[in-house]
């Protein structure tokens, strides 16, 4: 097999999950977003073990631990994003990412709430994970 | 090493483009589908859609590892990804209330941005991988390179102390999603004997931090009446 095929779908996947990260508004969304990232990088990872085994007579499988690590990380990480999503949506009522910007410079309009930028700052590591 | 490098190249030469195999074929229209599939995903309108449709891709991500012959990779992509992670995102959709029908503010205000970054970025490395993979091949034949066997040998002779180190976190994941999941109800529900054991026994840093987004919340009330009403 042509190794440009794997390549170029799981760059394309990696784009693909780039604009729902950036596009989407719902936090949830940004996470499925980010699971399909993480799923093109395991793609390329399978791949390109795939084909080193072959090029190459002694081999570790880095590439299928490393995928199997990454699916393993990416569980972690999208049930720690969950519950900082839903504690995010019981405090504030919304998973709406573009409305939690306490953080955000010159936009001191909510009022008296100092301690905010804590929930803005987690949903903000959030969605960046 | 030189000498599998001759045999690559040797083995690039009876190689065509035009001439793909039954395997690329099958390889290229499962990953159609699967790119579709991810398309409708982050551009769906309706969030427990782009769910389901998640589903359609990371399968077919599956019998993309199935084509490259690493077949614990794919199973442990059904069990996983198909089996967990979506369900978990299902959960967490219907426990934020997610609209059912289609939700017009899905999108945020800078997609266009977002279009030309991913456009971009997508030509960026499709032009890099194609060029720089214009002559290299996949064998295929012979036995399967990601066979369970060869994955569970690998994996417990030379990746042991990181499969450790993996488990570790888990359970520090698990841990922690506890304590983000447990400590908000308690705050919200009843500042009872439960609430007071738990300041009682964690740091005072988080404690100090969840008091304020308590009360901030409770300050901002009346946002989630609106949002249903908006709804």
């Amino acid at each position: 097999m042509h190794l440009a095929y794997p390549a170029v779908l799981s760059a394309l996947l990696f784009c693909t999950g780039l604009y729902g990260v950036l596009a989407r508004r719902n936090a949830i969304l940004v996470l499925m977003s980010v699971e399909l990232m993480l799923n093109a990088v395991n793609l390329n990872l399978v791949a390109f073990d795939v084909w080193l085994s072959r090029a190459a007579e002694e081999t570790l499988h880095s590439g299928q631990a490393l995928t199997l690590f990454t699916i393993t990380i990416a569980a972690a990480e999208i049930g720690i994003g969950l519950a900082i999503v839903l504690a995010v949506h019981r405090n504030r009522g919304t998973s709406d990412i573009d409305k939690l910007r306490d953080t955000a410079e010159g936009h001191e309009t909510d009022g008296p709430d100092h301690d905010a930028p804590t929930a803005g700052q987690a949903e903000k590591a959030e969605a960046t994970a | 090493m030189s000498p599998t490098y001759a045999t690559l190249t040797t083995a690039a030469d009876t190689h065509g483009f035009l001439s793909p195999t039954g395997v690329e074929i099958v390889f290229l229209l499962v990953g159609l589908v699967t790119f579709g599939a991810a398309l409708v995903t982050v551009t769906t309108r309706q969030l427990v859609h782009a769910a389901l449709w998640l589903v359609v891709t990371l399968g077919g991500l599956a019998v993309e590892y199935l084509l490259l012959t690493a077949e614990f990779i794919a199973w442990v992509q059904v069990l996983i990804y198909v089996g967990s992670v979506v369900v978990l995102l299902l959960f967490g959709l219907m426990l934020t209330r997610a609209p059912i029908g289609r939700s017009p503010d899905a999108d945020s205000g800078n997609r266009w941005a977002a279009l030309t970054v991913a456009v971009a970025s997508a030509a960026t490395l499709v032009w890099v991988v194609v060029d720089a993979f214009r002559t290299t091949w996949i064998d295929l034949d012979g036995p399967a390179a990601g066979s369970t066997r060869v994955t569970g040998e690998s994996l417990f002779q030379n990746w042991v102390l990181p499969f450790e180190a993996l488990s570790v976190l888990l359970l520090a994941a698990l841990v922690g999603a506890i304590v983000l999941s447990r400590k908000a109800k308690a705050e919200s529900s009843s500042p009872s004997v439960n609430s007071r054991a738990e300041t009682g026994s964690s740091p005072s840093a988080p404690d100090s931090r969840n008091h304020p987004i308590g009360r901030n919340g409770s300050s901002e009330g009346t946002e989630p009446a609106e949002q249903e009403g908006a709804r």
